[in-house]
């Protein structure tokens, strides 16, 4: 993208305390680790004003400053706190040599319109930041669980070989266990049994209620809707319980029929809502046209409408994919041990021994849902480049 | 359309696996314990060779935590699917005074010892009841960091009070079971008075008082892996927890370690059966606790966790861990080394006030 604005250099009133206070932020967490929040803050607030008046007044010189400056962080930081903190100050010493010239040469306004007041412009930048933490703040505990997950010991603890980098504290035991283990094993063929047939009768009776409930002339439309969807309203302990008590008169407590029909109930809700909000974009009228030229329902239904409602059904099963397979709760109560699914494996894992195969599961479940969210988007680009809806 | 197509084949596959999964073999029978070391020893040491003697099939389910309420509510539902559970002494008497466990005639039902001793002498004092079949002795006791303690290590009980020779945190478990006796021990009261102090309303509060100078200093725990885990982050300099976790954490993990045995708790772990089994299964269950609470076995169990047998006969057959090779005998709770000031867990007293001081003491905790 081009330069919109003409850029100029900036006041110290302006660039020093935008560093400092970016400074007193970064300070927070290095003044909480080494055991004093304010000193952190101050010292963190000082040091970056400084270095920020230091770099652009009196060496001047941007490329050697930025150099210097990450180098001198980077050094401080492994006075603190060894090799994290030199990884750590690196990364410090590049982001604020960067700001102070970003704000001094005033490039900070070049990719944004001229006519955006101070105001738009602090919060065009406000904006982005506040996102940025908010992603951080989401993101943070799964980072910290992936590399806990090739821990050499059998601790949630980061180690001081990790710490140092020392392959001597990292190791693959976890994810060997969890595929050699037969308690692990078994609870992943169990959840791979369930989830999928659990999954397939959500999207099934989920899709045929949710086109039912869409056509005006049911009866009771609203009543029916809102107790299909009440096991999504309803506390899942409640749900559990009132399962377990039928379900054991029945006969289908402990079976694996029954956990799978507890998990289509759980599931249902979600493709309800999925397809019937992508009904309202579908023209009946298309099915009238089918109908006109011959074509029974069921034909219509496969070959007009699923094709075009394919994106809410794929992420409703999606969705109920993840329900069943991350549901703890109701498996408990309706399931047995002959059923014990991936999620009930880690919750005992977590209470009677803390042991970091549940982060290796944890981190392989959460690269299978990246991989599934990928392909269910690549699905849906795909289908709508081949109906022409996308201009790409 | 390919896409259908593919969704198509792709439910036939599902349906067809979800299919395939047969129907469950009449021949197996479901024992319910605790998970994590402690069911791998009884696997190791009972299931195992039970299951190459008879060919029973057997599902380890790891809800003993929930043994009660789950018993509670599979006897509401009418059906029991439970063979055999493994629970503490003071669960059984809830169980047994319930009716939810089925009474056991000791001397008929259980396996003389392999001297010769009828099961009633054998087992002696840790029968506690008529539903109870003991397994092993297991204590609450403390561990501490090594490097974390300075010159001194903690030598007994009463250090854990001592925040001046010992700064730092500590985790005890969340509930006044063994904290409340401490708390009176090391505030002077004789340790043959602490259960009749304990039963009055100021000798709670005494106890209560005693746990307020440390109250800022500790971690609650509620499952017996988190002294371990907060012992090796080092976030605690000592903590309570199962003697057999400590172990673990000692011997096998290697981490910097020590046991505090001052003051060690006693407890009881064993099995019920189940009340209303039909015969088939419970002649079953009663076929399997024989066998897995003869002298052997229990013995068998020792080598692969640091639990004391139930039975006296079982104690001279203590041998070295399975895969350490160390003797076990010192890590035993019960060793004479270990057990010379020693609680045994009051059944009576407990059943009677735990209601009562389990209120003063989560009341007293949020405060």
């Amino acid at each position: 993208m081009v330069a919109l604005t003409p850029i100029s250099r900036t006041e110290p009133a302006f660039y020093v305390p935008v560093v400092a206070a970016f400074g007193a932020f970064f300070g927070i967490f290095i003044g909480t680790g080494q055991g004093n929040l304010i000193l952190g803050v101050l010292g963190g607030a000082a040091l970056m004003g400084l270095a920020a008046f230091v770099l652009t007044k009196l060496i001047k010189v941007e490329k050697a400053g930025r150099w210097a400056l990450t180098v001198l962080v980077a050094l401080g930081g492994l006075a603190l706190a060894g090799i994290p903190g030199l990884v750590i100050g690196v990364f410090f010493g590049w982001f604020f040599g960067f700001l102070s010239f970003w704000l001094y040469e005033g490039r900070y306004r070049a990719k944004i319109p001229p006519y955006l007041t101070p105001g738009q412009v602090f919060w065009h930048f406000a904006f982005r930041t506040i996102c940025g933490s908010i992603f951080v703040f989401l993101i943070t505990p799964i980072l910290v669980v992936m590399p806990l997950s090739f821990n050499a010991e059998n601790f949630f603890t980061f180690t001081p070989e990790m710490l140092r980098f020392d392959p001597a504290g990292y190791s693959l035991k976890h994810y060997r266990d969890f595929f050699t283990n037969d308690a692990w094993q078994s609870a992943m063929m169990n959840s791979l049994k369930i989830a999928p047939v659990a999954t397939l009768l959500s999207v099934s009776f989920g899709t045929l209620a949710a086109i039912g409930l869409s056509q005006p002339h049911v009866p009771f439309r609203r009543l029916i809707m809102a107790i299909l969807i009440s096991p999504m309203i309803v506390p899942l302990i409640i749900s559990a319980a009132g399962m377990y008590f039928f379900y054991s008169r029945i006969g289908l407590q402990g079976t694996y029929i029954g956990v799978v029909l507890a998990h289509a109930a759980l599931g249902i809700p979600f493709v309800i809502i999925t397809v019937t909000a992508t009904l309202v974009g579908f023209d009946s009228s298309l099915t009238r046209a089918a109908a006109n030229m011959g074509a029974n329902p069921v034909t219509t239904f496969f070959r007009v409408q699923m094709p075009l409602i394919l994106p809410g059904v794929i992420s409703g099963g999606l969705f109920a994919f993840i329900t069943s397979f991350d549901e703890v709760v109701v498996v408990l109560f309706v399931g047995s041990a002959g059923q014990k699914t991936l999620p009930w494996q880690m919750f005992i894992g977590l209470r009677e021994q803390i042991s970091p195969t549940i982060l290796a599961v944890a981190t392989i479940l959460v690269g299978i849902s990246i991989c599934l969210l990928t392909v269910v988007e690549l699905l849906r680009r795909r289908s709508e480049r081949m109906r022409g809806m996308s201009p790409s | 359309m390919n896409l259908t197509k593919v969704l198509m084949t792709s439910t036939a596959l599902t349906l067809a696996a979800g299919m395939s999964h047969g129907q469950e073999m009449a021949d197996e029978m479901t024992i319910v314990s605790w998970g994590g070391a402690y069911s791998n020893s009884q696997i190791k040491a009972y299931s195992e060779p039970y299951a190459a003697n008879t060919g029973v099939k057997i599902i380890n389910d790891e809800s003993s935590a929930e043994a009660v309420a789950k018993l509670r509510a599979m006897n509401e539902a009418g059906n029991v699917t439970w063979d055999v559970v493994d629970v503490t002494a003071a669960d059984s008497f809830r169980l047994c005074d319930e009716g939810l466990a089925m009474e056991i005639d000791f001397d008929e039902q259980l396996a003389p010892g392999d001297d010769g001793s009828t099961p009633s002498d054998d087992f002696g004092d840790t029968l506690i009841n008529d539903c109870f079949i003991p397994q092993i002795v297991f204590s609450t006791t403390f561990g501490y960091r090594t490097d974390l303690v300075g010159d001194t290590p903690p030598t007994e009980i009463c250090d854990i009070f001592d925040t001046d020779a010992y700064p730092g945190k500590r985790s005890l478990e969340k509930r006044p079971i063994g904290n409340m006796e401490w708390a009176l021990l090391c505030d002077g009261v004789a340790k043959d008075e602490i259960y009749d102090v304990l039963e009055t309303a100021e000798g709670q509060e005494q106890a209560l008082a005693k746990l307020d100078t440390i109250k800022d200093d500790v971690v609650w725990w509620s499952a017996g892996a988190d002294t371990p885990q907060l012992l090796a982050d080092g976030e605690v300099i000592m903590g309570s927890t199962y003697n057999g976790r400590l172990f673990s954490v000692i011997a096998e993990q290697d981490q910097p370690v020590e046991m505090l045995w001052d003051g060690q708790m006693f407890d009881l772990d064993g099995w019920i059966i189940p009340a209303g089994l039909s015969d088939e299964r419970k002649a079953r269950a009663l076929d399997y606790v024989k066998f897995a609470t003869d002298t052997k076995r229990l013995a068998d169990q020792s080598k692969y966790i640091a639990y004391g047998p139930a039975r006296a006969s079982s104690a001279p057959l203590v041998d070295k861990h399975a895969e350490l090779g160390i003797d076990m005998a010192p890590h035993m709770p019960t060793d004479p080394a270990n057990s010379k000031n020693v609680f045994v867990f009051n059944y009576e007293f407990w059943a009677d006030y735990r209601d009562d001081v389990d209120a003063k003491f989560q009341a007293w905790l949020v405060k």
